[in-house]
């Protein structure tokens, strides 16, 4: 049981076991291919982009870029990073097309299908792997040569199944229980350890007129995050990946044990969450009117910046079973990916470049400071107390998963968590009817 | 040049007959290509796993399992049908005669008739999802007028136990005023001296309604019918603006979306939904082309 000393360490562990096998595995067949890759690296250049240079050659034009960061603050950040690109680059422009976050996954097999930007926003996992093997993603492992900072657990977390990398990291932040200090001050609350002692919290906070977890479940994805944590802190971090990859069974004990005591859970909880969204959930803990909301960090975008951020902090999800621990937690990177056919293939490789550099992560850590950089060399001196604190929060934890989304096959995520999780919400009685009903799709989507 | 008489097709010159079989075989080719071809190619996905990515050869033939999976498997799949019911039921049973009411009331020429018919056809000019706005600002939990005027808490559009009735309040609105224009249409076309003679015969403004003008009306009724089924059917716009059809508000054509246009891209699983929802509706089309030509005869 060591903890990673190092950035790079707790990276390493970001990638699943179960990837880290078939990694293993498609890389010693993947190792003819990138060989030959290797050898002929002006050859692939020749049939990638038609007319266009090599990356060696001087990029010029346009750069198309694909971005899901609808929301007002990564949106300006975003933004400052491109503008930045700009102007240390003439000749080479930048052209964002914003699309909304959810409309923006949703259509993702049409948009990549159809005629994609040269350059689009995604997440590490399942998720971007996928669309690696189902050939929708240009290779970019030369842009991977010259990028400085990042460690080798990032590339592999960048790899897909043919051992090429498709995938540049950005930015990535934890999922935790965030607080207000200056609520937790007022009350005199202490920090819990353990669900007992949250629950004992729980029921101050109620008495003082607070709801102990704000929550909203509109869009489907937040619960799922409830989901993982309750999963991470009853049955450990490698189920949690058996899990997602279909090689448990969804109507076993050790799940039925992560629905009861969520139920258990459930009258601390914010009512009604099946009508809100996440960000109306967060204003209730911006206005103090919550005392706790499970969610990954970009909860600092509904917070304004200076005082009030500095006001957010967070806890580890609270230890349920002592002998699993609380040293498995959730930390999902984003990052770019690189279409197929870019119109501007050298332009694009340049921007990947780019994004993946220290400098541009700087400029997105301080315009967005809900997320942390993944390049080593990036400035961690300015970053603010939040940021600083899930830096060490993700170099403490033993073993970092992605998220249930990105963990799994979209197709199982969407159309039978979503619902399922919803119902369960709205009738947590039923939890043996409901894994039964999860298990029997699992068994369906999995084997097809 | 002067006008000859038309004697059949063989007196057509050879321009006129290359412009005739234009006029057919256009048509035809794009009746072929945008409905038949997506029809058909909906039925035969719907016996495949394809994934929507690549080419559809590497789609792999898997029978009727996902027939049987969505009946057996799916949860949201039996709520949903329950919905389209319920849809259709509120629509014919209570939208309907709602709109005939509104429309027998504006047939009396009632003064500024021309303003209430063009307020209550208003909304059909509307696009359902913006329907669906226009009641959020009603329904909103925390904004909305409702909640305002009465203080209360319901989440209309969240909560499962209202949010189905709501979106049909919404949806009734817009189909009200539809059927309102179908049946004034139909009204206006009833021979006023069939009225008259009901009239000498001394039957009351009741008896004349039901037992002469309704049965004239026999064509809009029929198309009514249609109409309503197939709205009950297709409805989708409004319940996909409120939450996806997701949470209380499952429809078939919502389940069909969101496998098939989502990331999910289980499209061979969401096209057997659509084929059904194609079989089911063919029924009630199959009644009204046999109803149409028996009356051209």
């Amino acid at each position: 049981m060591t903890r990673p000393t190092s950035e790079a360490e707790y990276l390493a562990s970001l990638v699943p076991a179960s990837v880290r096998g078939v990694s293993r595995r498609t890389l010693l067949r993947g190792a003819l291919g990138a060989g030959t890759l290797l050898a002929a690296p002006s050859l692939l250049a020749a049939c990638g982009g038609g007319g266009s240079t090599s990356t060696g050659g001087k990029a010029t034009g346009t750069v198309t870029i694909g971005s899901n960061q609808s929301d007002a603050v990564p949106k300006a950040a975003i933004q400052a990073v491109m503008d930045a690109f700009q102007k240390a680059n003439s000749g080479l422009t930048t052209k964002i097309n914003t699309i909304d976050h959810n409309s923006f996954q949703e259509n993702i097999n049409n948009y990549l299908q159809g005629s994609p930007d040269d350059v689009w926003m995604w997440f590490s996992g399942y998720r971007m792997r996928f669309f690696a093997s189902k050939g929708l993603a240009g290779d970019v492992s030369d842009v991977w040569k010259d990028l400085a900072g990042m460690s080798d657990a990032l590339k592999k977390a960048s790899t897909g199944d043919d051992g090429k990398q498709y995938f540049v990291p950005s930015t990535y932040y934890p999922w935790a229980m965030f607080y207000r200090k200056s609520v937790f001050e007022k009350f005199g609350y202490t920090e819990p350890k353990t669900l007992d002692e949250f629950k004992t919290l729980g029921t101050q906070m109620k008495k003082d007129g607070l709801v102990p977890i704000a929550f909203g479940d509109k869009d489907g994805w937040p619960a799922m995050g409830t989901f993982d944590q309750l999963n991470l802190r009853v049955n450990g971090y490698q189920f949690h990946v058996d899990l997602m990859a279909g090689k448990e069974a969804w109507n076993g004990d050790k799940v039925k044990k992560v629905f009861d005591t969520w139920a258990g859970l459930l009258d601390l909880h914010q009512p009604d969450a099946l009508g809100r969204t996440w960000q109306e959930a967060a204003q209730t803990l911006q206005q103090k009117k919550a005392g706790t909301y499970l969610l990954g960090s970009f909860v600092a975008q509904q917070f304004s910046k200076g005082a009030e951020q500095d006001d957010l902090t967070f806890f580890n999800f609270p230890e349920i079973d002592s002998t699993i621990g609380a040293d498995a937690i959730e930390a999902p990177i984003d990052g770019y990916m690189m279409a197929k056919r870019p119109k501007n293939e050298a332009g694009a490789k340049k921007l990947l470049g780019y994004v993946g550099s220290a400098d541009a992560q700087n400029i997105v850590v301080k315009a967005d400071p809900s997320v942390i950089a993944t390049n080593d060399k990036a400035d961690q001196a300015s970053y603010t107390a939040l940021q600083k604190k899930s830096v060490e929060f993700v170099s403490q934890a033993k073993s970092i998963a992605q998220f249930m989304d990105r963990d799994t096959r979209p197709d199982f995520a969407s159309t039978v968590m979503i619902p399922a999780i919803q119902s369960f919400l709205k009738n947590p009685k039923d939890i043996d009817g409901l894994v039964n009903s999860i298990e029997n799709q699992k068994k369906s989507i999995f084997s097809s | 040049m002067a006008r000859r008489k038309y004697k059949g097709i063989d007196h057509l010159s050879s321009v006129d007959r290359v412009v005739v079989a234009l006029m057919v075989v256009v048509p035809t080719l794009l009746v072929l290509w945008l409905v038949w071809l997506p029809a058909v190619g909906s039925v035969l996905l719907s016996f495949t796993n394809w994934d929507g990515i690549g080419p559809i050869s590497s789609a792999k033939v898997i029978g009727l399992k996902n027939y049987h999976d969505v009946v057996t498997i799916y949860p949201p799949f039996w709520p949903a049908v329950q919905h389209n019911l319920i849809w259709l039921g509120v629509l014919f049973l209570v939208a309907t005669p709602f709109g005939l009411f509104l429309a027998v009331l504006l047939d009396r020429e009632l003064r500024g008739s021309r303003v209430y018919q063009t307020a209550i056809y208003l909304p059909v000019v509307l696009s359902l999802a913006l329907v669906g706005f226009i009641w959020q600002l009603i329904y909103s939990r925390d904004q909305g007028l409702i909640n305002q005027v009465t203080g209360g808490t319901i989440d209309w559009y969240g909560d499962q136990r209202y949010n189905l009735w709501a979106a049909l309040l919404a949806a009734s609105w817009r189909h009200v005023g539809y059927i309102m224009l179908l049946y004034l249409a139909g009204l206006k076309g009833v021979d006023p001296t069939l009225r008259e003679a009901a009239k000498v015969d001394g039957a009351n403004e009741r008896t004349t309604f039901f037992r002469v003008v309704f049965p004239v009306m026999a064509p809009i009724n029929a198309i009514v019918l249609v109409v309503t089924v197939i709205e009950s059917l297709r409805a989708f716009d409004l319940v996909w603006v409120i939450n996806k059809g997701r949470n209380g508000l499952e429809l078939i054509s919502t389940l069909v979306t969101s496998n098939i246009v989502g990331e999910a891209s289980r499209i061979g699983f969401g096209s057997a939904m659509a084929t059904m929802m194609l079989l089911i509706s063919s029924v009630f089309v199959a009644i009204y082309l046999r109803y149409t030509f028996k009356e051209q005869r």
